[in-house]
């Protein structure tokens, strides 16, 4: 390995006054190579990213530099004034972020937005400009470059955005490129493109690439090296192979056993009636249209039969716009089917009226993605769980009762019922999610995406949960989430769904590792660290 | 949907909620006690009965309500506005000879408005937090909470009364007999204080909302994008930040633009400007049925046509709009 291109030394980040730790990052050096790929592992809070935000002067305000040198190409870019810092931005050290839905602005368009790097640096004419953001957006494998560049972000797709961002962090060739977890957001066969693509850029430009994750198949695919951080330290660095195999710091162990592995369950055998049978159901989205033109027709659901039978967990796997989160709406009537039955208990919920619907939504309920936004800000945890059934007939007492039972048997402790949202964190309010569908005796849960805003040990303790509540309840679950890890994990039979049809159903074991369909194929070779993460599995079956 | 076939249903519509408001117009003047007959009889002192019924069958106020409807509407679909028996005129006259002075004042006071409310928005969001940004919030406060005929009196007190800086009231000089440069001079020195005394309002409606509405698109994460690019703070603030953050003051203006025509009776009656406000106030208190409608129709026209405009600057400031239907 060539001198390091990037040598930080003892960097310590301070917080403000009056936040829940005094330094964001203490105590961090390492050294980054040229060409060489670094992953920065760890959870929310680690201060993986304000590592990556000193570097690059983005601190946010009132966070600072405290101690500790960053030095790049001989200079010590820390207290470099502003105006010399944003001479390296853009132009030696590029950067791209998590979220390519926002991170592009939307009024300009995606050429402009490129040419913009030069002219951030006073480089080239104008047509100059936008000859070269027009190569940049072939480079990265944008299709229809001429169109793309014309475009506005609100035009491309998640996965197009962050090649568009890629095309900007790497129009003036940096020698470094930060990437912040820029693969979160993506669906898992986009993620593998990506990925690929960050590493044929490497290999093309021997830039080397800081590579911000919580997620260590990601590292698994394409890590050199690996720095694991934990509220704000470093407690284990090395290269990938050492620290995947051989991780010596015990945070490292738990995070890598709380990955979902793909280890199969054994086919438990489920002779008991549907919980749930959805019989060629179909939903169709219809936009625009009028005098001037027909409308658009997208077949979000289409024709899809399935059955979960009582105490099953069936999980629903498909990427976004594949029409999982419809079917799983369509099942709770949060949307309308155009056509087809959903029989719940012998009760077709697709036909019925507004007033006999609200008598029996009580039979399914639903758990969210988003733990923050799905609860009432401003009511306190006993009334969250509490209404639904008062609003059922159950008497307040006795729901009340029922209440904080919940929440002792989710691992939460009567107490949190006087307690607001805003007291707990994200895995606990998931909890409460859990406990508010709990709440209502269902017959049927529907978790849509309930851990994919988690962290990996939080999202852990939440699968736990589930395993746990699932054994000693018998709860009925339709798990629906873009993850095959966690699915493989709780699941006892898989459904994967792609444009609105569902195209393998089967016991895990058997679509895992016996896929008969290409796309499943497909679907599980995207998964990063695929060959990492199942080999031990295969070794030991 | 493209932009012309949007403009052209638009219009479509813009006519049906025309005539509708016409209608509607027509019955609310009728339903106030009193008529012109009665007033134009009882200003000549003379309230004999048969002279006010010689009046009215003069006017038509003797038909039926649904025939004086009928022909009314008639009048509007053939653009003819009818006649002021109290000012001997044409509607239509009497409507396009008021309406500069109202045009002038009030676009002018909706431009001032408008430039000085963004850049002192974006100025107090550049330096949130620091002193200057609490002054200019401040003051733009106080604007926002003045009542307008106090300011425009107290304007008038000041500048013209004490410091005779600036004539108080009128659209020009006189009897002067100005022309060419010399009146237009004239005139703009007339308009600055009804202006700025309509206009200050509005601009601490736009500089609050400018500054807020900076201050959140600041914290978004193109913006970071765009510090990660080398991009300069000044320019930063302007093409990346002001050009999002204007979106909502777009909506905003468009409302006050609505108001151009019927928005500055206040300040006309203060500052005794020539204007539509004052005509409308004028022929409300003398029951002249026609200019009253007239002046209503032309406002009502000016409000859709400008949230049409509205809309179609919305359309070319943000793509996104339009294209997602």
């Amino acid at each position: 390995m060539s001198d390091p291109i990037l040598s930080i030394d003892a960097l310590t980040i301070d917080l403000p006054a009056g936040a829940d730790r005094p330094h964001a990052v203490e105590d961090v050096s390492f050294d980054l190579s040229k060409g060489e790929i670094l992953c920065v592992v760890g959870e929310s809070g680690s201060g993986k990213s304000m590592t990556a935000n000193a570097l690059m002067g983005l601190l946010p305000d009132g966070v600072t530099v405290g101690r500790g040198r960053a030095v790049f190409d001989g200079t010590d870019v820390l207290p470099l004034s502003e105006v010399r810092k944003q001479a390296l931005r853009g132009a030696r050290i590029g950067m791209i972020f998590q979220e390519p839905m926002t991170a592009l602005n939307p009024l300009m368009r995606i050429g402009d937005q490129i040419a913009e790097v030069f002219a951030a640096h006073k480089l080239h004419s104008k047509s100059e400009r936008r000859a070269r953001a027009l190569a940049l957006v072939k480079e990265v494998g944008l299709p229809d470059p001429e169109k793309i560049i014309r475009a506005y972000p609100f035009q491309l797709s998640g996965g197009q955005r962050q090649r568009a961002m890629i095309a900007m962090a790497l129009a003036l060739e940096p020698e470094i490129l930060i990437a912040d977890e820029p693969t979160t957001a993506l669906d898992v066969t986009t993620q593998a493109q990506i990925l690929r693509l960050i590493l044929a850029l490497r290999e093309k430009h021997g830039m080397a690439v800081m590579f911000i994750t919580h997620d260590f198949g990601v590292v698994a695919e394409i890590a050199d090296r690996v720095i694991v951080m934990r509220h704000g330290r470093i407690v284990e660095a090395g290269l990938a192979q050492q620290v995947l195999e051989t991780p010596q710091h015990s945070y490292t162990r738990a995070l890598l056993d709380a990955i979902p592995t793909g280890r199969v369950p054994d086919l438990q055998v489920i002779t008991a009636a549907p919980a749930l049978e959805i019989r060629n159901l179909n939903k169709i989205y219809r936009t625009g249209g009028g005098v001037f033109r027909p409308a658009r027709e997208v077949r979000a659901v289409n024709d899809v039969t399935l059955t979960i039978a009582k105490g099953e967990v069936l999980g629903l796997v498909g990427e976004s716009g594949s029409g999982k989160s419809t079917l799983g709406r369509a099942v709770v009537r949060l949307v309308t089917p155009d056509s087809g039955q959903v029989l719940v208990g012998g009760v077709d919920l697709a036909a019925l009226d507004a007033k006999a619907l609200r008598q029996q939504r009580h039979r399914v309920q639903m758990v969210f993605q988003d733990p923050y936004a799905s609860l009432n800000p401003r009511h306190r945890i006993l009334r969250s769980l509490s209404d639904g059934p008062i609003a059922k007939g159950v008497p307040k007492r006795q729901a009340h009762t029922r209440a904080r039972e919940l929440l002792d048997i989710v691992g939460l402790g009567a107490d949190a019922a006087t307690r607001f949202p805003h007291e707990f964190s994200g895995g606990q309010r998931q909890r409460i999610g859990i406990a508010r569908a709990l709440a209502m005796d269902p017959e049927l849960i529907i978790a849509d995406e309930a851990v994919s805003a988690l962290d990996v040990s939080i999202q852990a303790q939440v699968l736990a949960l589930l395993a746990d509540l699932r054994r000693k309840m018998g709860l009925s679950i339709l798990f629906i989430t873009h993850d095959l890890r966690v699915a493989a994990q709780v699941c006892d039979r898989i459904a994967v769904m792609q444009y609105g049809r569902l195209v393998e159903v089967g016991p895990v074991r058997e679509v895992f590792h016996a896929p008969q369909q290409p796309y499943t194929r497909e679907l599980l070779a995207a998964v990063p660290g695929a060959g990492w993460a199942v080999a031990p599995e295969a070794v030991s079956a | 949907m493209s932009l012309l076939t949007t403009i052209f249903g638009r219009l479509i519509k813009a006519v049906l909620t025309l005539l509708a408001i016409a209608v509607l117009n027509f019955f609310l003047i009728h339903a106030a006690p009193g008529d012109p007959a009665a007033v134009i009889a009882g200003e000549a002192g003379a309230a004999d009965p048969l002279f006010i019924a010689q009046l009215r069958e003069r006017f038509g106020l003797d038909q039926p309500l649904y025939v004086q409807l009928w022909s009314y509407v008639k009048n509007v679909l053939t653009l003819d506005l009818g006649y002021s028996f109290r000012q001997g005129m044409p509607v239509y006259d009497l409507i396009a000879d008021r309406l500069p002075a109202t045009l002038l004042l009030t676009l002018s006071s909706f431009v001032i408005s408008l430039s000085l409310g963004i850049a002192f928005g974006v100025a107090a969001a550049a330096r949130v937090g620091k002193a200057s940004d609490s002054i200019l919030t401040t003051i733009a406060l106080l604007f926002y909470a003045t009542p307008l005929y106090w300011a425009a009196l107290m304007a008038v007190l000041v500048f013209s009364v004490q410091l005779g800086w600036l004539p108080g009231f009128g659209y020009e000089t006189v009897g002067s007999g100005y022309s060419g440069l010399q009146r237009t001079w004239d005139i703009l020195q007339h308009l600055i204080l009804p202006a700025l005394t309509l206009g200050l309002f509005f601009m601490a409606v736009y500089m609050r909302m400018t500054r807020a509405s900076m201050l959140e698109v600041s914290q978004m994460d193109f913006v970071k994008t765009a510090r990660a690019k080398g991009l300069s703070g000044a320019v930063i603030r302007r093409r990346h930040i002001l050009r999002n953050a204007l979106l909502p003051v777009v909506t905003l203006a468009g409302l006050q633009a609505g108001q151009l025509i019927g928005g500055a009776v206040l300040t006309e009656t203060v500052f005794a400007w020539p204007g539509i406000g004052r005509l409308m106030f004028e022929s409300l208190e003398a029951r002249d049925y026609n200019t009253i409608l007239g002046v209503f129709l032309v406002s009502a026209a000016m409000v859709i046509l400008f949230n049409i405009l509205t809309d179609i600057v919305y359309r070319l400031v943000d793509p996104r709009i339009g294209a997602k239907s």
